[in-house]
């Protein structure tokens, strides 16, 4: 394979200003006519270095040569006309426009200098859609076609706006098996073309189906390309998901002590109504944590939704303590000593406005203690939250300071001081340690043992391979809306094993899978 | 009330009522669909009809003064987006201070300009001119409809179709849309957003201001204090019941029009004026109560599937 | 917030209002032909006398009201501009029933106040309602409502209670229903201890109680508050009662004033615009919402004088108003000064840090 090299990121580094190095030292070389996969877990940094691609993001350190000449991409803008063109995961088309509105949007061809030139726009997205044998209906609306469409409608917009460098971010994440076929074979089409493809993914099969080479990443370094044919799906994961220096936890053995909740064939559903869980039943005792691994998008969300109450999109059966709590209020729920630390605390876990004080009671401040029937007792509040400061050691000026002005550790340690202090019996951590740093980690983690060590249940979502060994009494994976794999000696339980679960390449329950819609 | 009701009289009446909420409606629609709420057309109105006294008095031609209140209608829309997209100002109270302003700010102008309080007695203005259609005029009924509306009503009805040709048909228009679907994906191809707004509330100053003119030169020979009388609001709330779209706005203005005109016929029986003043507003807000609605479950309906 | 960041935002707030005045004073430069007269008058005319003072305190009552009432409604983050409306009603309620109950002295005007409030939470509650039940924005459908409680207020008052030998206005609020006057040859009413109560519990309210506490969270971050268990429906229904209903109180206080003898309101007053920006300027604190009213009646005052002695017209504060408005609201005003600061804040910190 002598091909030219077309593109080539040269030791790039990106360091985010809260701190986060995001990339170190990463290089990536691209060469004309290949699909080349990016591989990596949530987090690994990828999308940085995708982000640096495409103008969005400016390196700290690094170079980016094209076709052998170090330049500088400042703007998507200047992306595309450098010919490099990027497939969002989140499609960026507007639902209400034609396709083939969407594709010249920008660029419209016109006539009498005044008025888009319609037809031309229709010939135009017809021919290139033709040159790539895109099937596509190019005068129907975006809002009314199939989501595979749509993607390929991403696909014409770069390729019309002259893109020989494709990124594509998790392309297949969205479509079902055959539509994801379809897109192999417009690929190759492409790859013959001339054009060079990166290829984001977590799915080894189909990095081994259509990748040349991968590129695989893990918190935030390249560990590595290596053609695809000469790697084996073992080894691609164990790069991928390898262990990094534990924290070591001492831990004695769980004390079981009754089930506290239990999930009966639940089927449940996003906000837009796509079925996310299938058939899933398990349970939770008190004083073990349920470590729930996976990659991200396969029904995690969706579980911790329907169990605190957050989403009723479901059906099937959550028994709190006992008791049915499809009918029952949030708020109710949370009197039935459930805490729940979410995936996003900005955007539900605490009010960047209001002060330290203000965040630390909104779970609780109905409690006889904190509030009167109508009056909130101030003095009481004050002074438990002082203790409560002390004791999560939150680094702060004074309980009167906006919680949007404190570090992301110690924005989570109030949540989680909120969550705790009200002594719950069922703890759902999503997510607990995201992005935050090792001190208030740590910390964080060790609360979740004592709480487990009193006799708590909790259930851990973490996309922390570390976090879920460390901590995990029993370990489930999900995937495709259903655990794949649910080990109970986690300690013996090996990341390449765990990597092959989360990826679908091993499963245990094989027929409870959900298929894409 | 029936023969008045198919009378050519009536249908006048309707098409009276609803320019000036016609061009505020467009207006409303043109910001809408770039993605903000342009409350301050109640205040955009008032001051072009000011204006639109003042400047036809001073260059003695409609014309001239129907100019210069469009340009100045564009530059309150400019401001607006000053505020809103430069300084990060709450579009909403924004608005609320453009239209505090005009209606202090009409006041004090036409007091400094003419000596006048609460309204132009004193300034000579030119209204916009009748059209008679020489040949159509002897047709009946429709002749006497087509013939003597004034020019700014026809200007109206034209500028439903060129917004519509505008927003549907050029690329200044599909830019517009896209923005105010969706900032992000029209961004990642390369538009600026912020410039695509301040075009469309500078384009939304203009068409209100068009409004305003016919308010004072036109609808009535004068300006008089706070002479919107919430037209402005009507407009935003017919605008988002058409769906910001220009035919949409244009029907629901009719609609409109016709109670107000079916109004104006019940001043003849015994219902009392006063209800029959809150009729505008009351159909604007079960209108909109019902459009909204519908929508909701529309959307309800597809997120279920 | 700490403490630098909030002494900017005064600064900044101050900074707004002086330069509103400044392009002010410029207007009065334009159109007036004795200007220095007239902002000399529009400064000082307050003080000239205790009428003049007296009457700052009367026009700051309904100021307090409504700008309190707004307050509660905006903390729950709707933007309901029903308070108009509210007030306009509050003050019909008032006159209807001092005219028609026959209540004795004493008992009319609470029964009646009392009712106008009740009238005005009703009436700021249909658009949070409409929201809830229809999706209809509330902006809108509040905007639709203020008029529709104009005629509605004009039909009663034409149909109703209108004194035939006056033709537009009420007959005469019967003594048994009116607020005394409280300092001889002033306007100065008990209306005045209402309003700051209002204030205070307003604040009170939305600050040390569960619910404005639930309300703040609401308004603060809705997904927030859910999670957190908090009834957003309910809350958002309670706020636009209370709010209309201190708006309501507003309107019938002032109706019963000395300020007013019959209904005679044919227009809306405003005071529901008002109340947007004595909400901006107490950064929707209803405890600050005095000293907000206190600023607007003063400058209103200063202006009414004015235009009584020189040709400059009291409408000039409505531009000032407008200018404040725009000023204080724009984030991005002297924003290049408070990134200084923050960051400047965010070294001193890093380097305590290090020093522990």
């Amino acid at each position: 394979m002598a091909k030219e090299t077309v593109l080539e990121m040269q030791h790039i580094m990106k360091i985010y200003s809260n701190g986060v190095v995001a990339n170190e030292d990463v290089s990536l070389e691209l060469k004309k006519g290949e699909i080349h996969a990016l591989l990596g877990e949530n987090g690994a940094g990828k999308s940085t270095l995708m982000k640096v691609l495409f103008g969005i993001e400016s390196p700290d350190q690094g170079k980016i040569l094209l076709n052998g000449k170090e330049t500088t991409i400042r703007s998507p803008q200047d992306a595309i006309a450098k010919g490099i063109g990027m497939v969002h995961q989140h499609f960026m088309l507007l639902p209400s426009l034609t396709v083939a509105e969407n594709i010249i949007l920008g660029v419209e061809p016109r006539k009498s200098k005044l008025f888009i030139d319609m037809k031309q726009a229709i010939r135009s997205a017809k021919e290139i859609a033709d040159k790539y044998n895109f099937d596509i209906d190019v005068t129907a609306k975006v809002e009314e076609i199939p989501v595979g469409i749509k993607q390929k409608v991403e696909i014409l917009k770069a390729l019309y706006r002259g893109a020989d460098i494709l990124i594509l971010d998790e392309p297949t994440a969205v479509l079902t098996p055959q539509e994801t076929e379809e897109l192999f074979v417009q690929l190759e089409k492409l790859r013959d073309n001339g054009h060079t493809v990166i290829f984001i993914s977590h799915k080894l099969d189909e990095i081994k189906r259509i990748c040349d080479r991968a590129t695989i990443m893990r918190n935030g370094k390249s560990m590595g390309t290596y053609s695809v044919n000469e790697i084996s799906t073992n080894d691609m994961s164990k790069l991928m998901v390898g262990r990094e220096v534990v924290l070591s936890f001492e831990k004695q053995a769980p004390t079981l002590q009754g089930v506290m909740l239990e999930v009966k064939h639940l089927n449940a559903y996003n906000t837009q109504g796509v079925q996310k869980i299938r058939d899933l039943s398990f349970e939770v005792q008190g004083g073990e944590i349920l470590g729930i691994a996976g990659v991200e998008g396969n029904g995690q969300t969706e579980l911790v939704d329907a169990i605190t109450g957050l989403s009723r999109k479901y059906s099937g059966e959550i028994l709190l303590k006992g008791t049915d709590i499809r009918r029952e209020s949030i708020k109710a729920i949370r009197e039935q000593k459930l805490a729940h630390i979410p995936e996003d605390r900005m955007a539900s876990g605490c009010a960047a406005h209001l002060n330290i004080q203000e965040n630390m009671f909104a779970n609780q401040y109905t409690d006889a203690r904190y509030s009167g029937k109508f009056m909130l007792r101030s003095r009481a509040i004050q002074s438990r939250c002082d203790e409560l400061i002390r004791e999560y050691l939150v680094k702060c000026k004074s309980q009167k300071q906006e919680v949007g002005m404190l570090s992301g550790g110690n924005i989570q340690k109030v949540i989680v001081a909120r969550e705790f202090s009200t002594g719950p019996d069922v703890i759902i951590a999503n997510q607990p340690t995201r992005g935050i740093d090792v001190g208030a980690t740590e910390f964080i983690r060790r609360k979740l043992l004592e709480f487990r060590d009193a006799g708590c249940a909790v259930i851990l979502v973490s996309a922390d391979l570390n976090e879920i060994f460390s901590l995990s009494d029993r370990l489930a994976v999900m995937y495709k809306g259903n655990f794949s794999g649910i080990f109970t000696d986690v300690a013996h339980v090996t990341e390449e094993e765990l990597g092959q679960y989360m990826l679908g390449l091993k499963n245990d329950f094989a027929n409870g899978g959900v298929s894409h819609e | 009330m029936l023969k008045n009701i198919l009378s050519p009289d009536f249908v006048n009446a309707i098409l009276r009522a609803s320019t000036p909420i016609l061009f505020a409606t467009l207006a409303s629609g043109i910001a809408a669909k770039a993605g903000i709420t342009n409350m301050a057309l109640e205040g955009m109105l008032l001051f072009a009809s000011l204006f639109g006294v003042i400047f036809s008095s001073l260059t003695h031609s409609f014309l001239g003064g129907l100019l210069i209140t469009m340009a100045i209608g564009g530059l309150i829309g400019f401001v607006l987006a000053f505020f809103v997209l430069q300084l990060k100002t709450d579009e909403i109270l924004a608005a609320i201070a453009i239209n505090l302003i005009a209606t202090g700010g009409t006041v004090l102008l036409l007091l400094a300009v003419s000596g006048d309080r609460g309204a132009s007695t004193s300034i000579s203005s030119v209204s916009a001119p009748v059209i008679a259609l020489p040949f159509i005029e002897g047709i009946p009924f429709i002749g006497a409809v087509l013939s003597g509306q004034n020019l700014m009503t026809w200007l109206a009805l034209i500028a439903v179709v060129v917004c519509n040709v505008f927003l549907y048909k050029t690329p200044m228009g599909l830019k517009i849309r896209a923005v105010g679907e969706n900032k992000n994906a029209a961004e990642s191809v390369g538009i600026s957003s912020k410039r695509i707004q301040y075009i469309a509330l500078v384009l939304s100053g203009v068409l209100c201001s068009m409004g305003g003119y016919f308010l004072s030169g036109g609808y009535m020979n004068m300006f008089t204090k706070d002479m919107s009388a919430g037209k402005g609001f009507i407009a935003l709330a017919a605008s988002s019941m058409g769906a910001d779209t220009p035919i949409g706005g244009f029907l629901v203005t009719m609609l409109f029009g016709i109670a107000q005109a079916l109004g104006n016929l019940m001043q003849l029986t015994t219902i009392p004026t006063e209800l029959i003043q809150m009729i505008p507003y009351l159909t604007t807000l079960i209108g909109l109560a019902v459009y909204s609605y519908t929508v909701m479950k529309r959307r309800n309906r597809l997120g279920a599937h | 917030m700490n403490s630098s960041v909030k002494r900017f935002e005064v600064f900044r707030m101050f900074f707004a209002i002086v330069i509103a005045l400044l392009i002010s004073f410029g207007i009065i430069f334009l159109v007036s032909e004795q200007p220095l007269t007239a902002i000399y008058t529009l400064i000082t005319g307050p003080f000239k006398s205790k009428r003049n003072f007296a009457n700052v305190i009367e026009a700051m009552i309904p100021l307090i009201f409504t700008g309190t009432g707004v307050c509660i409604m905006f903390s729950a983050n709707q933007i309901n501009l029903a308070g108009e409306g509210a007030f306009h009603l509050g003050g019909l309620v008032a006159a209807v029933v001092a005219l028609q109950f026959g209540l004795p002295a004493g008992v009319s005007p609470v029964v009646a106040i009392l009712l106008s409030g009740l009238a005005g939470a009703v009436f700021t509650a249909i658009p949070a309602i409409l929201k809830i039940k229809t999706n209809a924005s509330v902006l809108v459908s509040s905007l639709m409502l203020n008029y529709i409680a104009l005629w509605f207020a004009m039909f009663v008052l034409m149909h109703f209670i209108c004194d035939p030998s006056i033709g537009s206005a009420s007959y005469l609020i019967p003594e048994a229903s009116t607020l005394p006057t409280l300092i001889d040859r002033t306007r100065i009413h008990p209306g005045l201890f209402v309003a700051l109560a209002a204030a205070i519990l307003g604040y009170i309210f939305l600050f040390k109680s569960r619910i404005g506490y639930e309300l703040r969270l609401t308004g603060q971050n809705e997904g927030f508050a859910r999670y957190s268990g908090v009834s957003i429906v309910k809350v958002v229904l309670i706020s636009q009662l209370l709010g209309g209903f201190i708006a309501g109180v507003g309107g019938g206080v002032e109706l019963l004033s000395p300020i007013y003898t019959r209904f005679s309101w044919t227009s809306l007053l405003g005071y529901g615009w008002d109340a947007i920006i004595i909400c901006t300027l107490a950064k929707n604190n209803p405890l600050y919402t005095p000293l907000a009213a206190l600023f607007l009646a003063y400058l209103r005052t200063g202006a009414s004088i004015m235009a009584r002695y020189t040709d400059v017209t009291l409408e000039i504060v409505q531009i000032t108003q407008g200018i404040i408005i725009l000023l204080v609201v724009a984030e991005q005003f002297l924003s290049g000064y408070k990134h200084k600061m923050i960051a400047k804040e965010a070294m001193a910190s890093l380097k305590e840090e290090e020093v522990q």
